[in-house]
């Protein structure tokens, strides 16, 4: 049906503007319904955590709440400070999202289907998530308030720093399967076994990594509801403040796929198609987060930044040692 | 368009101001903080009182001492009870009215509750403050069973008004002790989960341990009391130093900590929660039958006067010492009433203890405070 509707479409403004359309409004359309919901299961996990139901009122156990709660949120008002820089303030929730959307075509779905097939996937997936701390800190700077600056630059030095290891975790994938190509990952997981079992140490840095790049408790330091009041997205109101939202749970989603995709087998699995198989195991990635979120404190400031440098980065780097010395020795 | 300065042009370059509150999740209330901040690092802190003011004091010189019972538990809302037999108590004292065994037992009882009440909720809303939503939802759900319980005895779940002068409002009902019973029963199944939850958590015990210290002589300095002053290591409670109501006859320990960080806070109040469920053991075991309320004495009457004169009565609050001076001169109304409220002093120790922390510190040390602004406003 989809390729009718671009066949049809191509017609119109040629096959690759055609596809390209179509292809963002998927990926666009399954985000948006994917946040809500991540949202929604958010709730009641946290709700079934703390013993109580969560969303019950609107449609099947809640179901509808998060719909309700976005259409609530179109209806607000959206606010601009006065002394706030317009230009980068206006800009910055859209730019929060456009690297995800880039990074969630690029995740192979299964076997021949996906939006864009590079050789270099990782490495573009590990390029792009690096922008959205600009647009992050673009937001905190251009609100000019005080708490949000602080949010916006404890945000670039959290994401700097749980970068490395997340860039170190998956490069010990990349050399077990000699290849940076995502589609050539998943298969030589299909070959032999899931790379959680080879890379066990890789994927716990992996997941602590994103948990921080995606500002999830306990590494929630740039939002710090009780101590920064929401941080960097203080001052967004309505619309602009959903698309934070929006980005933040996207971003989860993409983040729980690729770690699928490296660790998990990504689209591989028996009876289910592969797309369904992906899903499965990045909700399973998201639910861990959940969980690490309902569960811990928060880490101060200047712990989450030497668990990340005096902890995780050495680890990684000796992981990655060990890995190419035991490959070199029985390669 | 100019805009009005918000920064005092005399800031050096290196610092900036920011302002915590009065509306910040964090200050539990209407306290506003003035942080100095080089950085994410405090040089210097600037709390502004004053937003919760409702002139408790004037108010006092204006009602009969009756009419004032409502006002006690709204100084500290949540461990109303303490403070309303406080008043009750220290109107008796000056009036010499007697008390009887019943009332005064359950007293303690109901006070006691109502300190575990407080406690509970101080431990939600500190892991609220260090980022931890799951344990607030614990705790509340345990309070809830105690104000369920204090409910049915007072009719009110905050704010109780259920001393009187010469006894208590309403008698405890006979199914009383087994509800209470129950309520301890659920306490202690409960306690083991906090604590794997809580005490046995890495990241708490990184955010609480070493944060906050205040020393012996910092304490003694500002009039810190309560656990603030137990948790660096001074066994001073008012229900032992200057025993009050039926406390003498029950057996119980002041548990102390040494360390004076936040974590020494957390560990001496749970332990002293541990104590209170003690004494109310004790409690109801030796409650006796009898009347709740001395209907000969002059408490009942609608106009009651005290003798001239000036009294001083103190009670240990879940916060620390509470503190009543009732100045009277004979008439139905105290001429001056004082209320020492033990937050206020406990606030003031942040002045030494918070410079040279971080802001998440900063939320640490003032949620480990266990702070009720309106009670420091009055």
């Amino acid at each position: 049906m989809l390729a009718t509707l671009r066949d049809w479409l191509a017609g119109y403004i040629g096959t690759f503007a055609a596809t390209l359309l179509l292809g963002v409004a998927a990926i666009m359309g399954f985000l948006a319904f994917n946040t809500l919901f991540l949202i929604w299961l958010e709730r009641k996990v946290s709700a079934h955590i703390q013993r109580r139901y969560g969303p019950m009122e609107v449609g099947f156990h809640g179901a509808l709440q998060t719909v309700a709660d976005m259409l609530k949120l179109l209806g607000k008002q959206l606010l601009t400070p006065v002394a706030s820089d317009r230009f980068v303030y206006l800009l910055a929730p859209v730019l929060v999202f456009v690297p995800v959307l880039c990074i969630a075509s690029l995740v192979p779905l299964a076997g021949a289907e996906g939006f864009a097939d590079m050789p270099y996937g990782l490495l573009v997936i590990v390029a792009l998530s690096g922008v959205t701390v600009i647009a992050i800190f673009a937001a905190g700077w251009s609100s000019n308030n005080k708490y949000a600056v602080l949010g916006g630059m404890r945000s670039v030095s959290q994401v700097i720093a749980y970068e490395i290891p997340v860039l170190l975790a998956a490069l010990s994938v990349t050399l077990v399967a000699q290849t940076t190509d995502l589609r050539h990952i998943v298969e030589a997981q299909r070959a032999f076994v899931p790379f959680l079992l080879v890379q066990p140490v890789a994927a716990l840095l992996y997941m602590i990594g994103i948990t921080a790049e995606t500002n999830r408790a306990p590494f929630d330091i740039p939002e710090a509801e009780s101590e920064l009041v929401g941080g960097f997205h203080t001052e967004y109101s309505g619309m602009r403040f959903a698309l934070f939202f929006f980005a933040e749970y996207s971003n989860m989603l993409v983040l729980g796929a690729l770690g699928a995709t490296l660790f998990l087998g990504g689209w591989s699995g028996p009876w289910l198609p592969g797309p369904v198989w992906l899903l499965l195991k990045a909700y399973a990635v998201i639910l861990v987060m959940m969980w690490m979120r309902w569960t811990f404190p928060r880490l101060r400031f200047d712990q989450l930044m030497s668990f990340a440098w005096k902890l995780l980065i050495p680890i990684a780097l000796l992981n990655v040692l060990v890995t190419a010395l035991v490959l070199w020795r029985i390669g | 368009m100019s805009l009005p300065t918000i920064t005092p042009a005399t800031e050096p370059l290196d610092t900036y101001t920011l302002n915590m509150g009065p509306q910040h999740p964090s200050t539990h209330g209407v306290l506003r903080l003035v942080l100095t901040l080089r950085g994410e690092r405090i040089v210097k802190v600037d709390p502004v009182l004053g937003y919760g003011h409702r002139a408790h004091e004037k108010m006092a010189e204006n009602r009969t001492y009756a009419q004032f019972l409502p006002n006690t538990s709204r100084q500290d809302y949540l461990s109303g009870m303490i403070y309303n037999f406080a008043w009750v108590e220290a109107v008796e004292k000056m009036a010499g009215i007697t008390v009887p065994e019943r009332a005064l037992i359950a007293r303690v009882i109901l006070a006691e509750f109502n300190r575990i009440s407080s406690h509970l909720l101080w431990i939600g809303a500190f892991l609220l403050d260090l980022g931890a939503a799951t344990p607030f939802l614990y705790t509340f759900d345990d309070r809830e069973a105690i104000l369920g319980l204090l409910e049915t005895v007072t009719g009110s779940r905050l704010t109780y008004c259920t001393g009187r002068f010469g006894g208590l409002s309403r008698d405890l009902d006979a199914d009383f002790p087994r509800r209470a019973r129950e309520v301890i029963a659920k306490l202690k199944a409960r306690w083991p989960e906090i604590e794997a939850l809580v005490e046995d958590n890495v990241i708490f015990r990184h955010r609480a341990r070493g944060v906050g210290v205040f020393t012996r002589q910092q304490c003694l300095d500002y009039g810190v009391t309560g656990p603030c002053l137990r948790g660096s290591g001074i066994a001073y409670d008012v229900r032992k130093a200057e025993p009050y109501g039926a406390y003498p006859r029950f057996d119980f320990e002041v548990p102390t900590r040494t360390e004076g960080d936040a974590l020494a806070r957390y560990e001496v109040r749970v332990a002293e929660m541990v104590q209170s469920v003690r004494i109310i053991e004790q409690a109801l075991d030796q409650l006796p039958d009898g009347p709740i309320l001395n209907t000969d004495s002059a408490g009942i009457k609608k106009r009651l006067k005290l003798p001239a004169g000036t009294l001083y009565y103190a009670v240990e609050s879940a916060r620390g010492a509470y503190g009543i001076v009732i100045v009277s001169e004979g008439g139905t109304e105290p001429y001056r009433a004082k209320f020492r409220t033990p937050s206020y002093a406990n606030l003031a120790v942040i002045l030494d203890a918070m410079p040279g922390t971080m802001i998440a510190d900063a939320v640490a040390i003032l949620g480990s405070l266990d702070l009720v602004i309106p009670e420091i406003d009055r």
